[in-house]
């Protein structure tokens, strides 16, 4: 046995340019970061209060910057891809298609495990346990480790770069192509273990949101006063949690089948590759609805803050929520109609998908049904929701389309749903997360985001998206099948070069989203939120400073209604300073979570390489770091009822100092918390 | 290469497959359209600084309107389902199209990276083109001797997966004699985008001339000549076979489930079992036989 695997000098990418420049730009991004943080005499700031901290707040922001980092390697990828088919018309454009088939494969991987997860898990951590008027999720040092360990699985798709090469078998990793026989080298190995580590982050993930929402929530705030939001993270939780288990065991499968010559989905051998394909789907379809609930979660309360309204049909929602989260682990045969099952099968999965369609379209009307009789303002996140509301129902219907079984037939694997997805998960799920960003990135940072670059961002995403997809429902109409390196049908070309210039007005909304994250840092002290309720909220989490104290709210509020902070400002009970305040306990910060998720890396670094000693040392370490760990009898600090003290009085002496709401300067401002008249000294 | 596709259809099959496309897109526009009326009207009407819109910040619930929202869409998907039911049913690529007919029977094998068709009657096989008299029910038995495929002929209607050690079965018929492209459109490795083929639909006369040119080609596909020509191979150009070793379609199946017949029973039958079921006049229990 060799010690280093199967790992050789050979592995380095030097056999071919466009690799090498991977690469090399991995490395060097990598190189720049050591330096610019080393400038910036930042090391001890970064593990003293980022790295080691158990707080969700930054833990949510650090989620945050992995899923923004991801989202432009991910771009990148798909730039190449957009490039690629525009000029490989009856020619091999630039892309050989073993590097066109890595590409493909690791964009779809990057934006669903390494971009929209942690986009996700940020928001959902930062916002959560505010808007349940919660000090902390119910398990801190649980959710640092799944941080690290998804930032260790993305770790692991960035080094494939440099190191050996990235899986081609898809985001999907279909056996038997992904099996040992048709593809022995480490990518879909890279692939498998970056995909297992990080799904374990996520179910834990799960379990720790919906503990929080379970127990967690401040007195008063009964289920069915939740912000809309918080229930469709609860909703989300609980599929999180039934879902990631299917695809940890396919991937395990996977995994026995790659390196210990198991045969549960080999050809040959008595394996079969259906149960591989129903085990991922069992997993997949849930995870789009884990991506797009708390999307439109954020929807929800966008369209309510910027409507200056409640948000209509509130029981609604949440059944409609409920419903979707039930319904979507019965329908995950349509990914797969044309197996050759029964037509009754098809049919009754056919019909399920179908029904899915009723409880969209009710939240769809009830967000307009918000809008109107209200006072619309059109900041970006608003601008987001709207542009989300009029395409995503063109993804809808697309989907509608797809499901019913004979047209799939037509349309599976055909650009056509490379369309629809993209319909889907670009205008639905990272609309709500951008939207999300802008909206609470002013409670995270304690100023707000520039104002014409984000609108400038937002109209490159939307006219870009257009641009970009519409053609490919077109060509796949027109049979064009997806995954296709090069092509000799010269219909195609036009539609394709449209994409690419759509592609490339997306790339312009990120660098607006860039210039506008610059820019709003220089000018930030013109922006500042000092109040704490930028945008005149509703929920919880306005109620809190921007950037809030580590203990959120100091006094743990009391809600008597849906809309809670709304409703305090309604009753004049808002800033009403308390008298006295108890000493706070919170969780110390600690390595440790960070040192799992890096020994984790080197783990699955060992498995894809075959270093068998590293994979049990380091499986070792990382039980002996629970271990430890769990012999730590005081993972708690107090701060002293003095300091919070001190930290309420600084806050509410900048309260009297300001007005308390920052929207009223705007031309639609429809006034404070109404109908209800402002009662005697409410500010 | 040839220009038809799912918008142009030659067959009835994806003829009916796009019809109901059309008919779902149409029932949707119910809903669809009146989203584009809402967002369009209301962003303008109620942006805030127009002062002269109503501002109802009481307006949250009302159970007429929730009615409607719960029962318009619920109505068009009651509808969609029946015709998805009835869909779904009539264009089971299993079905033989017409019963009364005598279909022309092909058997499709998928390899690295062309397509194998086999004619059993005719005896005879091609490499990368699918001849067949028009207006004759066309009886696909697909399978694959490497990864996973899909086979589709867009202007004619599909696709079926292509799976070793298991049989699919698709029934296809043109209309009109022509030629179009079909193709594996399920990743299968690095010649992926050339594994393509002809299919070519002719006149009775002339599919007779092309058996014809066939069996004049003078080479044998047996069990040698099979384990060569399944190697990974693409853009092979069209090879004629004169003749070919019987049961060979059935032998790439069973390659893979020999041994294992009683683990696989359930999703997938042998030959033999599938033989031995036929013998008994029943049919085989799972469809990817
Ligand atoms: C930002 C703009 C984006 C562009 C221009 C883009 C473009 C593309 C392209 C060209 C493909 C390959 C299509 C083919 O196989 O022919 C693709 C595939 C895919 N994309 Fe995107 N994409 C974008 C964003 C996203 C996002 C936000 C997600 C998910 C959160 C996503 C998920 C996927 C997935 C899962 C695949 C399938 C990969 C596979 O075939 O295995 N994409 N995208
Ligand atoms: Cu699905
Ligand atoms: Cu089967």
């Amino acid at each position: 046995m060799d010690f280093f695997g199967r790992l050789t000098l050979d592995s380095l990418p030097f056999y071919s340019a466009i690799a090498a420049s991977g690469a090399g730009v991995t490395v060097l991004g990598g190189l720049s970061v050591v330096a610019l943080i080393t400038y910036l005499g930042a090391w001890k700031a970064l593990f003293g209060e980022w790295l080691s901290s158990l707080d969700h707040k930054k833990i949510g922001i650090m989620y945050v910057v992995v899923a923004l980092v991801m989202l432009m390697r991910g771009f990148i990828d798909a730039a190449m891809m957009r490039s690629q088919q525009a000029v490989a018309f009856n020619s091999d454009g630039y892309l050989p298609p073993g590097h066109f088939d890595q590409i493909f494969s690791s964009h779809g991987t990057i934006m669903i495990f390494f971009m929209a997860m942690p986009f996700l898990s940020g928001i959902i951590n930062f916002v959560m346990p505010q808007q349940i008027g919660s000090r902390d999720v119910a398990f801190p040092f649980m959710n640092a480790v799944s941080l690290w360990l998804t930032a260790a699985g993305a770790g692991l798709v960035l080094i494939s770069l440099v190191i050996g090469k990235f899986s081609t078998a898809g985001w999907t990793g279909y056996p038997p192509y992904s099996g040992p026989e048709f593809t022995p080298g480490v990518g879909v190995d890279y692939w498998l273990w970056a995909v297992l580590i990080s799904g374990i982050g996520s179910t834990m993930s799960g379990i720790n949101f919906l503990v929080t929402i379970l127990k967690r929530r401040a007195p008063g705030m009964t289920m069915f006063r939740l912000p809309l939001f918080t229930w469709t993270v609860f909703v989300a939780a609980i599929l999180m949690i039934f879902a990631f288990p299917a695809l940890t065991v396919a991937c395990v499968m996977l995994a026995l089948d790659r390196t210990l010559d198991f045969h549960f989905f080999t050809n040959a051998g008595g394996g079969n590759m259906m149960n591989y394909i129903n085990l991922f789907w069992l997993w997949g379809h849930p995870e789009v609805y884990i991506l797009i609930l708390p999307a439109f979660g954020v929807f929800s309360e966008v369209v309510a803050v910027f409507s200056q309204k409640r948000l209509f049909g509130y029981i609604s929602l949440v059944l409609a929520t409920m419903a979707i989260g039930i319904l979507s682990f019965t329908v995950w045969l349509h990914h797969f109609f044309t197996m050759g099952s029964s037509e009754t099968v098809n049919s009754f999965f056919g019909i399920m998908t179908t029904i899915i369609a009723v409880p969209t379209g009710v939240k769809v009307f009830d967000w307009l049904l918000t809008m109107f009789r209200g006072r619309l303002i059109f900041k970006p996140p608003m601008l987001f929701t709207i542009g989300f509301l009029v395409t995503f129902v063109i993804g809808g219907l697309s989907g509608v389309l797809l499901a019913m079984p004979p047209v799939d037939y037509l349309m599976h694997n055909t650009t056509f749903l490379i369309a629809h997805f993209h319909n889907m998960i670009i205008p639905g799920v990272l609309f709500g997360y951008l939207a999300g960003y802008m909206f609470w990135f002013p409670k995270a940072f304690g100023f707000k985001l520039n104002e014409w670059w984000g609108t400038a961002s937002f109209w490159c995403w939307i006219i870009g998206f257009y641009l970009a997809f519409m053609p490919l429902y077109v060509l796949g109409l027109m049979g064009m099948p997806r995954r296709m390196e090069h092509y000799d049908i010269a219909a195609w070309q036009p539609h394709l070069i449209v994409a690419a210039i759509g592609a490339f007005i997306i790339f312009l909304g990120i660098v607006c989203l860039g210039v506008q994250l610059w820019v709003s840092v220089r000018d930030r002290r013109s922006a500042l939120d000092v109040s704490g309720d930028p945008w005149n909220g509703r929920s919880l989490e306005w109620l809190t400073a921007s950037p809030p104290a580590p203990y959120n709210f100091a006094v743990l509020p009391k809600v008597e209604a849906i809309d809670a902070f709304w409703d305090m400002k309604a009753r004049g009970v808002a800033y009403v300073q308390p008298k006295e305040y108890e000493p706070i306990t919170m969780p110390k910060n600690t390595l440790i979570p960070l040192l799992v998720g890096g020994t984790a890396f080197v783990f699955g670094f060992a498995m894809v390489w075959w270093i068998w000693w590293l994979a049990v040392a380091t499986l070792a370490f990382i039980g002996g770091l629970v271990i430890f760990r769990s012999f730590d009898d005081d993972p708690d600090f107090t701060m002293p009822a003095s300091t919070v003290q001190a930290i309420e009085d600084r806050r509410y002496e900048q309260l009297a100092k300001h007005p308390a709401n920052e929207m009223a300067d705007e031309p639609g401002y429809a006034g404070d918390p109404s109908p209800d008249p402002l009662p005697e000294g409410a500010r | 290469m040839l220009t038809s596709a799912d918008l142009n259809p030659k067959g009835p099959i994806s003829l009916a497959e796009r019809q109901l496309l059309f008919d779902a897109f149409f029932i949707m526009m119910i809903v669809i359209v009146p989203v584009f009326v809402m967002a369009a009207l209301f962003t303008w009407r109620y942006r805030g600084t127009n002062r002269k819109a109503r501002y109802d910040p009481g307006f949250v619930y009302y159970w007429p309107v929730e009615i409607l929202v719960w029962g318009a869409p619920a109505a068009i998907i009651v509808w969609l389902g029946f015709h998805l039911w009835d869909g779904t049913h009539k264009l089971d690529p299993y079905d033989p199209i017409d019963k009364s007919v005598e279909p022309l029977e092909v058997q499709v094998v998928a390899q690295d990276w062309k397509w194998l068709f086999i004619y059993p009657e005719q005896s005879i096989a091609v490499v990368n083109e699918l001849v067949f008299p028009t207006g004759k029910p066309l009886s696909l038995k697909i399978t694959s001797d490497t990864v996973m495929n899909s086979f589709v002929i867009p202007a004619l209607g599909g696709q079926i997966y292509a799976m070793a050690g298991m049989q699919t079965k698709l029934h296809l018929l043109a209309d009109e004699n022509g030629e179009y492209w079909g193709r594996n459109v399920q990743y299968s490795g690095y010649g992926f985008a050339d594994q393509q083929f002809h299919a070519i639909s002719v006149s009775d006369e002339d599919f007779e001339n092309w058996v014809q040119k066939a069996k004049d080609a003078g080479k044998m596909l047996d069990k040698e000549g099979y384990e060569a020509l399944a190697k990974p191979s693409s853009k092979l150009p069209v090879t004629y076979y004169s003749s070919v070793t019987p049961g060979l379609f059935d032998s790439i199946i069973y390659k893979y489930t020999k041994g294992n017949a009683h683990g696989y029973a359930m999703q997938c039958t042998t030959p033999e079992l599938a033989q031995a079921s036929q013998a008994s006049g029943g049919e085989t229990g799972s469809r990817a036989e």
